[in-house]
């Protein structure tokens, strides 16, 4: 979802890649790598047309008793790659779309996830993945926790043990991120560096102002459960302040605590805690303690400001670091306005996670890269440190967390990891399913024109069902 | 509005009215014109203010990030000289193809009798009204069959079967091509292929330079195909990339680049149209045509 | 045109000139075309990295279709939406088509202004879509400015209002099109002889006569396709409503049009029902069509 950051409205034109028919040529550049490498690239024409496949196919066989020379990963824009060529020991960086670790060259495909073009390269990729040459496979591609499933249930991704990670080495990252990776089987299937457990971040302004205190404990009394938090919404919409910036900012915080999958024996089910976030958020938007509008628009950012007269939002550190606009004068994490509690559930917002390609033939590798990066605790605290990310150790953050040199300068000096680690805690993403994301998606949309008053309760579920079975044919609704 | 309309030169019947009618016009065009340009100025104030400028909203008044936000655009990792030469080669080949073709078209309709002529003439008109987005699948998987896929091939020569340029081709034959000229040339001696070209493509200029623009415009814009079709990043044009800057990661997002490149983006086209315009503007004599 | 001589060995020149457009249309539009219609007798769909069918099965999808009673709803929001923006971009383009080629206004700048009206069209949809986005938010500059003059008391949704969603997207296709509408236009009233004009002023003709009896019928081939290709191009609306309700055509789809309803079902890569969907715009593009020329044709016989 973070990298759709305005995702609401950039996607360009229509079905960008309905079929983005990424052949096996779109790999093959593969060849063109830098003069170092072995003879077996090298016979490799640079313009790979197709009628050169069949050669390098024949060339590649040849040192079967090695792995693969060609190290083929899918992702959609370059945080990985950033990690793997500061973090990684031994990756060179060749140019924006190659790099070497060791005789390996390394292949980035990178495809911009507007309009699902991601996903649709990728699916035709895999789709091809057993008829691929060696050095076509993929080795290695990202997901997104949203749609995850819909790859780690197929036999496409590869259980992480292929790859020689043992639960000894896993047992330290947090379970949720592992939840989210898990398939129907119980098999772990792709492991993140990073973790994205999120607070309840507040004005520290007006937490003064209306509730008598900015305490981070005192405040989390007045959000501690939803009956206190619409509670607290009142009194701030008495006092002048929005509660929320716009209705989906708790959607996340709900649809991680549900108790069931949205999908149960092909028929869409809608949650509880779920119409429990329509009936806050309908209460809410028509008392004007919240707005309708969607994430990222300016209506959202507006709260970042003192004058925007926001109460809170939900998100974790990536949020604060990067998108409340820390480096501008005047903003409310400029003047180290916010402050951070643990509010009235715990959820996640974001995160990457690695996964190996089933008929990679580099596994050794794959295990390397998905070993080093997120269970090597000195690499991933080198993150930490250097990327501001909140890593998927929990000794490493739970050190950062005691250390106040970690403290958050747009908290006022308050180090929030502590929170942060127990959020990650108590993250329960075992009701995942593969359709999350469509259903989220549609669910808010849809519950959009209860909330502006287009439509009723009613019309607007029927809305959402009619969207679901447009996207997922094999769906039934009633 | 039929008052206003087509009063004739040296037709002097009262002044005032004239000077009235000339306010109008200057007052709706005024109007026009700034409805016209105002997006413009929206776009470059976008282009110099930073992304978190940006998230706070809009302002009338620009800020001093341009040079800042281009300086990382062109520091990044995205190749935005080899996406602005390939949209200017695809886009200019398929204004040429398109524009020549269809007038070839439109000419052996308007010029010729034979047996499948009014068939031709409805068949293209039929196919005008199909949808382009209808066919993408089939289209797609035909381009994967033959090995077109991330060539360019596929982006320019459909642009020879253009039926709506065919369709304006042939209406503005209609409507100024007299077939005596054409007789005339054959009297002369001269070739169907050469009367073609020297006569009848430099009188279809005005109708030619129109085409041209819009299918330059069109190909300059389009996302939809060339997302599609290339894969390599040294092939793909500029709406591609714009759309891979739009989904870069939160460490590295920045609107303020994806207005500057947007702004970059405009600027070659506004510098064709201008150049194609003068003939637009001009006001082209159609010298050769007499009724 | 029958008046032309008929020379048997000229007219094999219609054959030869029509091979670049056949050739190329059969292979990159024929051939796509049918394996659409094809796939719409087949269940086919993509259920994750599933592919479910291809399996036959008939006239299915299109009883789908029919019986889901969708399909009139996006029509008649994408017919909204054209008339909206077409009455005034053709009236503003007459307008401005007539004032340019009136050599008696003499107006100045004229260079400049043709210049201007087509550049909206150069920012690519996408662009002006967020560039709409941001102005018409609910704290965007648009509801400042409104509530800064007091015309209204609180922020307007612009995006939560049936009508001023439509109307949006009515305004940018406008502003969009108007341009190239009067070049199209300008282009065909050049065309026309000026000794047309002063034979009639001649014979005593005033304005309004020479703008029905001369201008609009002379006009009428650029007119009517003009019309056809606005037509044609209003059925075909997406990217503006698309981008501007971010694929939702809310509020409650009221204005949804019947390609972003196509492109719902290409998001399963759903080739059956796409396919199903295309066939019925065809066939409704194809009846509009008609009317229209029949339309047009008849009031030329008159």
């Amino acid at each position: 979802m973070k990298k759709k950051l305005l995702g609401v409205i950039l996607s360009a034109t229509m079905v960008a890649g309905m079929i983005t028919a990424c052949g096996e040529t779109a790999a093959t550049p593969a060849a063109e790598t830098p003069a170092t490498t072995t003879v077996e690239e090298t016979a490799a024409p640079a313009e790979a047309e197709p009628a050169a496949e069949t050669a390098e196919t024949a060339e590649v066989a040849e040192p079967a008793a090695e792995e693969g020379k060609v190290l083929n990963i899918y992702c959609w824009n370059e945080e990985f790659k950033s990690r793997l060529k500061d973090h990684y020991p031994g990756y060179t960086e060749v140019d924006a779309t190659h790099g070497t670790i060791g005789d390996v060259s390394v292949v980035w495909n990178i495809t911009p996830s507007d309009d699902n073009a991601y996903q649709n390269n990728l699916d035709e990729t895999l789709l091809k993945q057993a008829d691929a040459a060696a050095d076509d496979k993929i080795d290695i591609f990202l997901v997104e926790a949203d749609y995850a499933l819909k790859y780690v249930d197929t036999e496409y991704t590869a259980p992480v043990a292929d790859f020689g990670l043992t639960d000894a080495d896993l047992a330290n990252q947090y379970k949720y991120t592992q939840d989210v990776m898990t398939d129907s089987t119980g098999t772990l299937k792709g492991v993140s560096w990073q973790g994205c457990p999120g607070v309840l971040i507040y004005n520290r302004e007006a937490a003064k102002e209306v509730l008598g205190s900015d305490d981070p404990a005192e405040v989390q009394k007045a959000v501690a459960d939803w009956d206190t938090f619409s509670a607290t919404a009142d009194t701030m919409k008495a006092a002048g302040y929005n509660m929320t910036a716009t209705t989906n900012d708790a959607y996340r915080v709900f649809s991680n605590n549900v108790s069931g999958q949205w999908v149960q024996n092909g028929k869409v089910v809608i949650d509880d805690n779920l119409m429990k976030w329509v009936e806050l958020s309908k209460k809410m938007a028509d008392e004007k303690m919240t707005t309708t509008s969607d994430l990222w628009s300016d209506d959202w950012s507006k709260g970042f400001y003192p004058d925007g007269k926001v109460f809170c939002y939900f998100g974790p550190a990536w949020l604060i670091n990067f998108c409340m606009a820390a480096n501008e004068d005047g903003s409310i994490a400029n003047l180290g306005g916010w402050g951070a509690t643990e509010g009235p559930q715990g959820f996640f917002w974001g995160g990457t996670w690695i996964c190996g390609a089933t008929g990679t033939d580099n596994p050794t590798l794959v295990g390397d890269i998905m070993k080093q990066l997120t269970c090597n605790e000195e690499i991933m605290l080198d993150i930490v440190a250097k990327d501001s990310d909140f890593v998927n150790n929990k000794p490493a953050m739970e050190k950062a967390a005691a250390d106040d040199a970690y403290a958050f300068s747009v908290f006022g000096g308050q180090n929030p990891l502590g929170m942060f680690c127990t959020g990650a805690e108590k993250c329960d993403l075992s009701n995942q399913g593969a359709y999350d994301q469509g259903c989220n998606e549609e669910f808010q949309r849809a519950m959009k024109n209860y909330f502006d008053g287009n439509a009723t309760l009613d019309e607007a579920l029927e809305i959402f069902k009619k969207a679901i079975v447009e996207k997922y044919p094999e769906l039934t609704t009633d | 509005m039929a008052d206003n309309v087509s009063k004739m030169a040296g037709q002097d019947e009262n002044r005032a009215s004239v000077h009235a009618r000339r306010l109008i016009a200057y007052i709706v065009l005024v109007l026009v014109s700034f409805l016209c340009l105002f997006w413009f100025y929206v776009l470059f104030i976008n282009a110099s203010r930073s992304n978190s400028e940006l998230t706070r909203g809009f302002t009338a008044i620009p800020s001093t990030h341009l040079l800042e936000n281009w300086i990382n655009l062109k520091n990044g990792t995205l190749p935005i000289f080899s996406g602005i030469i390939n949209s200017l080669f695809v886009a200019l080949a398929s204004a040429v193809l398109s524009t020549y073709f269809s007038t070839m078209t439109a000419y052996a309709i308007h010029a010729y009798d034979f047996k499948l002529k009014k068939f031709m003439f409805t068949f293209i008109l039929a196919v005008m009204m199909i949808p382009t987005q209808v066919t993408a699948l089939g289209f797609l998987q035909l381009i994967d069959k033959m090995k077109l896929d991330d060539s360019f091939v596929p982006l320019i020569v459909p642009a020879v079967a253009a039926p709506a340029v065919f369709f304006y081709m042939k209406q503005y034959m209609d409507a100024t091509l007299p077939l005596s000229l054409v007789e005339a040339a054959r009297i002369d001696g001269s070739g169907e292929f050469r009367t073609f070209n020297q006569i009848v493509v430099p009188l279809m200029k005005p109708a030619i330079a129109v085409q041209a623009i819009f299918c330059f415009v069109t190909s300059w814009n389009n996302y939809f195909t060339p997302a599609l079709v290339l894969h390599t990043d040294t092939k793909k044009t500029l709406p591609i990339l714009i759309a891979q800057l739009r989904s870069a990661d939160w460490l590295k997002f920045d609107m303020g680049q994806v207005y500057v490149m947007i702004a970059f983006s405009i600027f070659p086209v506004i510098v064709v149209y201008l150049l194609l315009s003068r003939y637009i503007v001009g006001g082209v004599t159609l010298g050769g045509v007499k009724g | 045109m029958k008046k032309r001589s008929k020379v048997v060995s000229y007219n094999k020149w219609g054959y030869i000139f029509l091979i670049p457009f056949v050739v190329v249309y059969l292979v990159f539009q024929m051939i796509p075309l049918v394996t659409t219609v094809y796939n719409s007798f087949f269940e086919n769909y993509r259920s994750g990295l599933k592919q479910i069918g291809p399996t036959f099965i008939g006239v299915q999808n299109y009883i789908t279709i029919i019986s889901n009673g969708d399909l009139p709803t996006y029509f008649k929001n994408t017919m909204i939406m054209w008339i909206m923006g077409f009455i005034p971009q053709i009236v503003l383009s007459l307008l401005l088509g007539a004032w340019f080629t009136d050599p008696s206004l003499r107006l100045k700048c004229q260079g400049f202004f043709k210049t201007v009206i087509y550049m909206p069209n150069l920012i690519m949809a996408s662009a002006f879509s967020m560039l709409f986005f941001t102005l018409f938010a609910d704290g965007g500059p648009i509801n400042s400015m409104l509530l800064n003059m007091g015309l209204i008391a609180e922020p307007y949704k612009f995006m939560s209002h049936i009508w001023s969603v439509r109307s949006l997207v009515a305004f940018m296709n406008c502003v969009m099109w108007f341009g190239n509408t009067t070049i199209l236009l300008m282009a065909g009233m050049m065309g026309i002889d000026p000794s047309l004009f002063e034979a009639a002023q001649v014979d005593g003709a005033t304005a309004t006569q020479i703008f029905y009896k001369i201008t609009l019928p002379l006009l009428r081939p650029i007119l009517i396709f003009v019309m056809i290709t606005s037509l044609i191009g209003g059925l075909q609306m997406f990217d503006v409503p698309q981008i501007l309700t971010n694929g939702s055509g809310d509020p409650m789809r009221s204005s949804m049009t019947l390609i972003m309803y196509l492109n719902k079902h290409l998001f399963s890569k759903n080739y059956g029902l796409a396919g199903a969907l295309s066939v019925f715009m065809f066939i409704i593009t194809g009846i509009l069509s008609l009317i229209v020329f029949k339309f047009t044709a008849q009031k030329e016989t008159k």
